[in-house]
């Protein structure tokens, strides 16, 4: 057995986690479930057709962590086995929806044939084509206070909700949730290009809603 | 490879394999001599970078506070077995 997994190595602190687990620590039970659950109901909206059902699986998958967790043997992230659980149940009740498996499918397709920005912005011709017609400005900085700035993060926040959905969640995941691209490529199933092409198109069109917000540019 | 110049066109279509630095050495070096030259990419740049901090700041969704708490009592129930 070569198995990756064979020769992982678990992150610190992840033992002191799973031995409270098992030991029935209601504190470490409690911060898992609030650190994960938020990307957990992101991903099971992927599969499912309501947010409704989506917390309905969250809820499946953490009795299911409950009761496996005596088996686990640290052989993989703990995140990773808690995603496998998830993706699982938030697989099967898509399919009795008789929803289609987003990714291998859809999930492909949902980034392709779009340009980053729109094709207007740059010359066809000339020796010059293909340059800025007119050019991203350059945009104030961030304030470091959370607050400040809050209407930039709405207008971002508005932009995520309206993408297709495996683009919200991979963006989700990765930017909002701070995810690397292999956590995310594990708990998806994507391969790497899919993963980049999704991350790609979703950034790109949130940078335009923001552009159009900042700039006045029609979007 | 590195004689063909860049353009912005593409440059926006390949930022986001250059900041997961998927590019080869050749093509990366490439991206960064565009931005250089051009200020129209850079900001182009600085704004997906932006972008990305600004999607930091987002909270998202979360369970209902009934269910956890019916999570919580189910995980006691597990422990007193
Ligand atoms: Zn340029």
């Amino acid at each position: 057995m070569d198995a990756p997994e064979a020769r992982y190595a678990p992150p610190p602190g992840q033992a002191a986690i799973v031995e409270a687990l098992k030991r029935g620590d209601e504190r470490t039970f409690s911060g898992l479930v609030a650190e994960f659950s938020p990307s957990m109901l992101r991903v099971a909206r992927t599969y499912v057709s309501s947010r409704a059902v989506a917390e309905e699986v969250v809820q499946e998958a953490w009795l299911g962590v409950i009761s496996g967790i005596g088996r686990f043997e640290g052989r993989s992230a703990l995140k990773t086995w808690i995603f496998r659980i998830l993706a699982n149940i938030a697989k099967t009740r898509g399919e009795r929806e008789g929803r289609s498996v987003p990714f291998s499918s859809v999930g492909g397709r949902e980034g392709e044939g779009e340009a980053a920005v729109d094709p207007d912005r740059f010359l066809d011709a000339g020796r010059w084509a293909g340059h800025w017609t007119s050019a991203p400005s350059r945009w104030p900085e961030l304030p470091e206070e959370q607050l400040v700035g809050r209407e930039k993060v709405g207008v971002v926040e508005a932009a995520i909700a309206a993408l297709p959905e495996v683009q919200r969640t991979v963006i989700t995941l990765r930017d909002v949730e701070g995810w690397s691209s292999e956590e995310v490529r594990n708990a998806l199933d994507l391969s790497e290009t899919n993963q980049r092409v999704l991350l790609h198109r979703a950034r790109s069109k949130v940078r335009k809603s923001l552009e159009g917000y900042l700039d006045g540019v029609q979007t | 490879m590195s004689d063909q110049q860049l353009t912005c066109e593409e440059l926006v279509e390949i930022v986001t394999e250059y900041l997961e630095g998927g590019l080869s050495d050749a093509e990366r070096e490439r991206f960064e001599e565009h931005v250089v030259v051009c200020s129209g990419c850079a900001n182009y740049l600085d704004q997906i970078r932006m972008t990305i901090e600004l999607a930091g700041r987002v909270t998202i969704d979360d369970l209902m506070e009934e269910t956890k708490i019916e999570l919580l009592a189910a995980f006691r129930d597990w422990r007193r077995e």
